[in-house]
């Protein structure tokens, strides 16, 4: 497979940056960050998605949906990373489709994904509890009660939560906190006795929800594959998650890259351009060389991905890690070459930094998707 | 736009990891589109017999990389095999024309695509196959007389080269003209029908050895530094050429000073128009740096975490007991793994004729970083037992011998700064750089 797109993967981005340009410049987010609105994105452009076969790319076909891979998820999510635009693609239409589609049995399948592909159903992975990400720690407890399950534990970082129909909880149901067997994945109504959500407004003004779980019951249908087995579901759908995220991040540095750049040509000072200055250059031309390698890992996580999810471990770990280690420096050279105008509010810069410094957390950071590398290959 | 679209074959040509040097290298100008499934099939069959041919002709020695210099095979002259099986590989490949896999058949090559010839460096890869010739000709002279070479000067020294018969140096760099190249001195003077040559070379890799030289000479002291320059090849026997070694800091002598005192030299033998050298130049050097690059990318022998385990020894857990050199190496290996899937798409956009002309200089600047990193992280791990210079148990020092010489890939072929001003220039476009 070539690491470079196809020309139907050109007319897919190209038709993502039109619309996401147009409609979501940097701008959208810091109107929608200043009224404090209350859904956090903007329902009539998730709309537009949904019409453009976006919100179920992932989805099959026979469920109303695109039915492509995960290359293209990732073209839109580079799109999504150069403006910024939040939108449900991420939790709704990438992890929590690709949950379902790989975990759903029929009657899950045919209840939720055309409503994932028409735009008309929000959902959402809830995995997270501590202050980093570690699946294998997970804690939140599900014991079996009558013909169901009853839930107790608290998730953070549930990207969407405050405003997702459905949540896909990671939770307990059997072994100790860092074993990966006795994992299970539930769907449950965040409408269901019991379940508290608290909108977090965070540093990127993006939207997640810190969710408690006080002895929520569900029935045995509401468990998304099988009791105990779902370790390795969740790693599958976490890593392509982590495979979106990273793409985001190509999309994000290569933004804050390209704002850069133009202003080293275009500010002056000591009587000329900044640009000329060989300490900017040299520095300049790294972040160049630094992002051209990310984007290729990255590509080559997606595609393997697409070859086959359960090998595409370590390159998604390299991606992501790769991904996060090029764009903190991305926003980093970004912010101190703008100079004082990087500092400003009023200036677009600071948005992708912070974008950025949640986007690292999101499914692991560099360290722990190191690490992972280091474990896999028994050292 | 309509996004039932379907992904049509994309998983159907799977390609295991290329390597960088020869393929960037033999491959820049080629165009390649999608593939029929006709031809996918002959591919296939191609892959199978490759694998076949591979398997029954690869002596089982010649299937692990070379441990020391001595065992890397560069033809020439005065050529010696180090072992039977090196001579038996070289011979068989020879035959196949695969020293030089996609060169065309007429001038000693195997005529092989571009799709052809990832394959072959596949399966190779795959059975841990070394190159059966090591080569500057194959490297960087015949990619630049493929393109800038007349009939005659082809066919004359692209079939020795593929045959390993002639082998050649790089007469680039002087005292004065390392990283400024082009303000190179070495004058070459019009008598008749001759250039006579005089001056020096330094940093010629193995003229002590070689053959004939490429060589970067001024034929126009007038003209503006880049618009006076020849490329031109002679024979290194010719009368007035000498080399001395330079001994370097790893103990080994790669590199010579050359003179030139009155070489003559026929203006045949100039390559590409008098006083256009330049353009030579710049194009093999894209060669030289795709070559180099490579170095950091190197996934040859074991893995460095096991290296690091076997001589530091691991916890409870089985991990490396030094937790700060276990996340370097990690670091190291993920950076590594992300620039081979660069390479890889750097050789992807090449074929479809996406890639910038400035690339390489990218690619070079990063994979010798990367190298030297690499060579940092042996020496660590190694410990006391990485800094003995002479032992038999060390190989004569080879690992210490070895970080001092990838100190030298950020220099060689241009300079990591080089390559970096580079890159802010032709691909950045920033201003003055």
């Amino acid at each position: 497979m070539a690491l470079v797109l196809t020309e139907e993967q050109s007319m897919l981005r190209d038709s993502a940056r039109g619309l996401i340009s147009d409609k979501a410049p940097v701008s959208h987010l810091r109107h929608l960050r200043d009224a404090k609105d209350p859904t956090g994105f903007s329902k009539e452009l998730w709309q537009s998605f949904a019409e453009m076969g976006f919100a179920g790319l992932l989805v099959p076909e026979e469920f109303g949906g695109s039915g492509l891979g995960f290359v293209e998820a990732g073209i839109v999510m580079e799109e999504i990373g150069r403006t910024l635009m939040p939108s449900p693609f991420l939790a709704t239409s990438v992890v929590a489709a690709s949950s379902l589609n790989r975990g759903g049995n029929a009657a899950q399948k045919s209840e939720f994904l055309p409503k994932i592909s028409s735009g008309s159903l929000l959902a959402t992975l809830a995995v997270d509890e501590g202050a980093k990400h570690r699946p294998l720690q997970t804690s939140l407890k599900a014991v079996r009660a009558g013909n169901g399950f009853r839930l107790s534990g608290a998730k953070a970082l549930v990207l969407d939560g405050h405003v997702a129909d459905l949540l896909i909880v990671a939770a307990r149901t059997a072994g100790a906190a860092g074993e990966r067997d006795g994992l299970t994945l539930f769907l449950v109504n965040p409408k269901a006795k019991g379940v508290s959500i608290e909108r977090t407004i965070m540093v990127d003004a993006h939207n997640a929800a810190r969710i408690e779980f006080a002895n929520v019951e569900v029935n045995a249908d509401s468990v998304l594959g099988e009791v105990d087995q779902g370790g390795s579901l969740l790693d599958g759908v976490l890593d392509i998650g982590r495979g979106a995220v990273a793409s985001e991040m190509v999309g994000l540095s290569e933004e804050v890259f390209h704002r850069t750049v133009e202003y080293l040509k275009g500010r002056k000072q000591f009587g000329k351009l900044i640009g000329e200055f060989q300490a900017l250059q040299h520095r300049a031309a790294q972040l160049y060389v630094d992002i051209e390698i990310t984007r290729a890992a990255t590509m080559k996580a997606l595609q393997a991905l697409d070859t086959d999810v359960a090998k595409a471990a370590s390159a998604v770990a390299v991606a992501k890690a790769r991904a996060g280690t090029t764009a903190t420096r991305a926003v980093q050279e970004g912010v101190q070459m703008h100079g004082g105008m990087g500092m400003t509010d009023q200036f677009d810069i600071g948005f992708f930094m912070k974008r950025a410094r949640v986007c690292e957390e999101l499914f692991g950071d560099a360290n722990y998707h190191t690490a992972e590398l280091a474990r896999a290959r028994g050292y | 736009m309509q996004l039932g679209m379907r992904k049509r074959g994309l998983r159907k040509w799977l390609n295991s990891a290329v390597r960088w040097p020869r393929v960037i290298g033999n491959n820049f100008d080629l165009m390649e589109t999608t593939m029929s499934d006709t031809e996918n099939a002959d591919l296939e069959k191609f892959r199978s017999e490759t694998r076949a041919w591979l398997e029954a002709n690869c002596p089982p020695e010649m299937r692990k990389p070379a441990t020391s210099d001595a065992d890397v095979f560069w033809g020439g002259r005065n050529t010696k095999f180090s072992s039977e099986p090196q001579r038996i590989w070289f011979e068989r490949m020879r035959d196949k024309g695969w020293t030089v896999p996609d060169w065309p058949k007429e001038y000693g090559g195997g005529g092989l695509s571009a799709a052809e010839h990832k394959v072959l460096r596949a399966e190779m890869a795959k059975m841990g196959a070394r190159p059966p010739l090591s080569s500057f000709g194959i490297w960087m002279l015949g990619p630049a007389l493929l393109k800038y070479g007349n009939e005659e000067q082809k066919k004359e020294h692209l079939p020795k080269i593929a045959a390993g018969l002639i082998r050649w140096c790089q007469g680039y760099s002087e005292p004065n003209a390392g990283s400024d190249l082009a303000s190179l001195q070495t004058r070459a003077e019009s008598d008749g029908d001759d250039f006579v040559i005089t001056g020096q070379k330094i940093w010629t890799s193995y003229a002590n050895y070689a053959d004939w030289i490429f060589c970067l000479v001024r034929t126009d002291p007038a003209a503006k530094k880049h618009d006076g320059i020849s490329f031109i090849l002679f024979d290194m026997a010719s009368k007035g050429v000498s080399t001395r070694p330079i001994l370097l800091i790893s103990g080994y002598s790669p590199f010579c000073e050359t003179f030139f005192d009155g070489v003559r030299v026929p203006k045949s033998h100039v390559v590409g128009a008098v006083n256009r050298g330049w353009d030579v130049a710049k194009y093999l050097l894209q060669h030289e740096r795709a070559m180099i690059s490579g170095m950091g990318e190197r996934g040859v022998g074991r893995p460095l975490g096991q290296i690091a385990a076997d001589s530091i020894g691991t916890d409870a857990q089985g991990q490396l007991d030094d937790s700060m050199l276990r996340g370097q190496i990690a670091s190291f290996e993920v950076d590594e793994a992300a620039l081979a899937a660069c390479a890889e798409r750097a050789v992807d956009l090449a074929k479809a004729g996406q890639a910038h002309p400035a690339f390489s200089s990218a690619m070079k600047y990063y994979g010798t970083e990367l190298n030297k990193r690499r060579y940092e992280i042996l020496m660590s791990a190694g410990g006391v037992d990485a800094l003995e210079w002479e032992s038999e148990r060390s190989r004569q020092g080879a690992r210490p011998r070895a970080w001092l010489r990838t100190k030298a890939n950020s220099i060689e072929g241009g300079t990591s700064e080089v390559m970096l001003g580079i890159v802010a220039k032709r691909i950045l476009d920033l201003p003055g750089a």
